[in-house]
């Protein structure tokens, strides 16, 4: 079911996880995890709950760092890198539990996200006027073509905090869109939706990818979602990766079967 | 004139960004600010400017400041008097030791001054949060005010221990010193205001502005989008001090013209704090309905209870102050956390609509 | 360059060559330090059992004292003084979970610490509304002889201190860790809504800490008002319980014992031997100085959890 358009185009390599294990004390959230993310892919990371998916995001997205292997980006191997360098170099995400700025409205939280794109210093900010300004409304009608792709003009001026959950998702996928990431993370991006706002979800995401060719890596529970959209699959269990491989290849893997329905109907 | 918005489209995004997008607004705000800057010095009584006016301006310059740190930003800072005093015992080691520089200048460089102070005291918030953060602050005002107290290098060697402030002019008009008049006094520190609340308005509306929000209504989010937290926060302590300096400035120059640290004690951090809180938090023009209730209230008890027939104690007036400021502050925060500003604003929301109900 | 040494060195050379009296200094800093942790137990209990930093506490130690001194003005025995204050301090704590806590259950933590810092506004103004405010003059009983142990003088008056301390945070220790509504509080502490719903009445909980909060800050009103005398500054000295925390962590009772502690000792020793080479009288802000330093090493505090930040 893997889609093959002919405007999509997978690439090199973008990002390579390579033996990465991490721990909380003595808890063991990662074990000697590895695997690749090709320019261009939607790439999925499933797992029974606790199998550590998140844990994966935030490494990849340097909020936490891993004790052991390495993470490359672009063929740099990436020592210990804080989150706003992730940002800066093209890795944006989104939250499981929505992480917006619940005091802003709509536009502000996605012009949040052009922030590391606007230059203009802090006396031309005083001033609000010339070149700030003009750099203001340009960053302004990218985040409007934003607002329009997501289908939220409505909501534009409504205080986050006041939205909907399925529309707060899809304001934080706004947010990180904004930025237009490289590399985009998106963390359970269906979670707790009902089918059509699910839908929706899923039209956004195969839409980024081929109109923007943006990467995806993404972590989901519903797995009928993740087969239909994605190209390739990890699967983690325990902190460890028990398959690898497109999505067909995956769902027919013994190991898989297991972790998800129990030895009983191996 | 009815207050509507009907009929005006916006057609540029320049125009959806203006501070006020509706036209009855800026038509107010100019009537305001005519009525402010000419018919009210033309008209007011000198006691009016100067125990009302004045304080009124000086205290919305200091709300504004912490409503940048505190309403925008969100860290919570109790040390708005050590920052307040330091902008006034700069600003007269600086009128002082060079009495040709212009007033202006100095009163902007010593909100420099206390702009470096308040970076120094805010490196901690990279570690720590909220009410930690709070009593951090509490070490700036203590240790200030001692300060202040106890070097006399900084009070020139004056046995008192009290500045005063030095007559000086703007324009050939005496702002400063006795030959100041009030109206001068107003004039020139309307001006002051009116400039800081529009950068501080310029500030808060831009990228900067957000990344404050960003940072007070959720750090970790902010950081993951590029955000450097610490740059952020410390740019936050930066102009919020600067503000408070020079509103420390102009209470020891303009207002009332002679001061001593303990004037900035612990309980003034406290009244600029209740201002934000009733005025509005993250709202520049609740920095000034906050100002004007606090300065207002006094007054208001002062006459009242007397007018009526049963004139209070000054000690009872104080407790009064003391139990209404603390009533409030918890009132404000139950029912409704934006303060006056978005009681202001819900009025207009209605007006916009009436006489209809919807 | 001398003045610099002078400075460093100096005080430590007086030290070393009277020992006596630097063992008094330290003496006498412990005893106060007693005083500032009896403040700070006060806070810790509210912050555990309710996670709300209350600002109040400062206020709550005058408001009792001030209750004491005045039923004893009155003319009511000590025994009827201390009832009337307790039921003051009870009834209060029930007001403020009706009034105040209850509509802002669920609201950021910040939130409530500016609320608590209304409290504290409006019960310093209420309380000396109602007793006045001039300083009164409280003497239960306790001696306040010099005796000499071992060369070094004591106040009597400090011993007892030390020692109602003692026992005041025994019974404490016992109460969190041994009876039935210690168990719900601490409960509370963890999770407001699973201790909800597996049926402890968070109301209930929050009304006994508040109570027992105010308990602990009549004994102190009472130490600290019999010291200093019973005066508005009393709940700015309680203000000194802050620093405390943060060097014992907000979430420990022995934390709030030893921090008082050092604050206490290094606060004493610090005026008596540097302060006079600056100008003297920084006990105003050594303490939350020391706290700032400390903040910056380890932020959780001595005894404080760590807090592991999730995404």
């Amino acid at each position: 079911m893997t889609r093959a358009t002919a405007s999509r185009q997978i690439g090199d390599t973008l990002l390579k996880v390579d033996g990465v294990s991490l721990g909380f004390g003595g808890v063991k959230a990662l074990t000697d995890v590895s695997f690749d993310v090709r320019k261009g892919e939607i790439r999925a990371i499933i797992g029974p709950n606790g199998a550590g998916k998140s844990s994966m995001l935030n490494c990849i997205n340097g909020f936490y760092h891993p004790s052991h292997g390495s993470i490359s980006y672009k063929g740099i191997v990436r020592g210990a890198m804080r989150p706003h360098e992730a940002a800066k170099n093209g890795i944006a995400r989104t939250f499981q539990n929505i992480a917006l700025f619940k005091g802003m409205s709509t536009l502000d939280n996605i012009m949040t996200g052009r922030l590391l794109k606007m230059k203009r210093g802090f006396f031309w900010q005083c001033l609000h006027w010339g070149p700030a300004r003009a750099e203001e409304i340009e960053h302004r009608e990218v985040v409007e073509r934003v607002i329009d792709f997501l289908e939220i003009q409505a909501i534009r001026k409504t205080p986050v905090g006041r939205l909907p959950y399925g529309l707060q998702k899809r304001v934080e996928l706004g947010r990180a869109l904004a930025a237009e990431p490289e590399l985009l993370l998106l963390d359970e991006p269906m979670a707790g939706m009902n089918l059509e706002e699910k839908e929706d979800m899923c039209r956004f995401i195969l839409d980024v990818n081929e109109q923007f060719g943006t990467t995806i890596a993404l972590i989901e529970h519903d797995m009928g979602v993740v087969m239909d959209i994605s190209d390739r699959v990890v699967v983690l269990e325990y902190g460890r990766k028990i398959a690898d491989g497109t999505p067909d290849a995956v769902k027919s893997d013994p190991k898989v079967i297991e972790a998800y329905l129990g030895t009983g109907h191996a | 004139m009815i207050y509507r918005e009907a009929g005006q489209f916006k057609t540029s995004y320049a125009a959806d960004q203006a501070i006020f997008p509706i036209l009855q607004d800026r038509i107010a705000l100019a009537i305001l600010l005519a009525v402010a800057f000419v018919a009210v010095p033309l008209m007011a009584s000198d006691y009016f400017l100067s125990t009302i006016l004045i304080p009124f301006l000086v205290f919305a310059v200091a709300a504004i400041g912490l409503n940048i740190l505190t309403g925008y930003c969100g860290q919570l800072s109790l040390g708005t008097g050590g920052f307040m005093a330091c902008g006034a015992y700069a600003a007269y080691k600086l009128a002082t030791g060079f009495p040709e520089l212009n007033i202006v200048l100095v009163f902007l460089l010593s909100g420099g001054v206390t702009a470096l102070v308040g970076v120094a005291f805010g490196v901690p918030s990279l570690r720590i949060k909220g009410f930690y953060l709070a009593v951090a602050t509490l070490a700036a005002q203590f240790f200030l005010i001692w300060l202040f107290t106890k070097v006399p290098w900084f009070v020139n060697y004056s046995a008192s221990g009290v500045i005063s402030a030095p007559p000086r002019a703007v324009f050939g008009w005496f702002v400063t010193g006795i030959e100041a008049t009030p109206q001068a006094k107003y004039v020139f520190c309307l001006g002051f205001v009116a400039v800081l609340a529009l950068v501080a308005k310029n500030l808060v509306r831009g990228r900067i502005g957000r990344a404050w929000m960003a940072i007070r209504d959720m750090d970790i989010a902010a950081e993951i989008i590029g955000i450097r937290p610490l740059h952020t926060k410390l740019l936050a302590f930066a102009v919020s001090s600067f503000y408070c300096g020079v509103a420390g400035a102009l209470w020891a120059f303009i207002y009332t013209s002679s001061v001593e640290a303990l004037a900035f004690d612990i309980n003034r951090s406290f009244q600029i704090l209740f201002m934000i809180i009733i005025g509005g938090l993250g709202s520049i023009l609740g920095s000034f309905l906050g100002a004007a209730f606090i300065v207002m209230l006094p007054i208001f008890l002062n006459s009242v209870p007397t007018a009526m027939g049963v004139p209070l104690s000054t000690s009872m007036i104080a407790h009064m102050e003391f139990m209404i400021f603390g009533g409030l502050i918890v009132f404000f925060l139950i029912v409704e956390p934006h303060g006056l500003a978005r009681l202001w604003q819900i009025g207009k929301e209605k007006l916009r609509l009436w006489p209809f109900p919807h | 360059m001398d003045l610099v040494l002078d400075f460093l060195f100096g005080p430590l050379k007086e030290i070393w060559e009277f020992p006596t009296f630097f063992v008094e200094v330290v003496v006498g800093g412990v005893l106060s330090g007693v005083m500032y942790s009896l403040v700070a137990l006060g806070f810790v209990l509210i912050f555990k059992a309710s996670g709300v930093f209350n600002f109040a506490q400062g206020a709550m130690v005058l408001c009792a004292a001030l209750t004491f001194v005045g039923f004893m003005d009155l003319g009511a025995p000590v025994w009827l003084a201390l009832i009337g204050a307790l039921a003051t301090m009870i009834a209060l704590a029930m007001a403020i979970e009706r009034v105040v806590l209850r509509p802002l259950v669920n609201q950021a933590p910040i939130i409530l610490f500016m609320a608590t810092i209304g409290i504290s506004y409006f019960i310093d103004g209420f309380f000396q509304a109602v007793w006045g405010e001039d300083v009164k003059r409280l003497d239960i009983g306790i001696p306040k002889d010099p005796i000499e142990i071992a060369g070094v003088l004591i106040n009597t008056f400090d011993i007892v201190a030390a020692v109602v301390a003692g026992a005041l945070v025994a019974t404490l220790a016992f109460f969190f860790q041994s009876t039935r509504i210690g168990r719900a509080l601490r409960a509370v502490a963890d999770d407001h809504q699973a201790a909800q719903s597996v049926g402890i009445p968070l109301q209930t909980i929050w009304v006994i800490v508040w109570s027992v909060a105010g308990i602990v800050a009549l004994v102190a009103g009472i130490m600290w008002g019999s010291k200093l005398g019973v005066q508005f500054s009393l709940a700015f000295v309680a203000l000194k319980a802050l620093p405390v925390l943060i060097l014992g962590g907000f979430t420990s009772i022995p934390g709030a014992i030893i921090g008082g502690l050092i604050i206490g000792v290094g606060e004493k020793v610090a005026e008596v031997f540097w302060a006079g080479r600056i100008g003297g009288g920084i006990e105003d802000w050594f303490a939350y100085i020391l706290a700032l330093f400390f903040l910056m090493f380890r932020p959780q505090g001595l005894f404080g959890e760590r807090i592991i930040e999730r995404v």
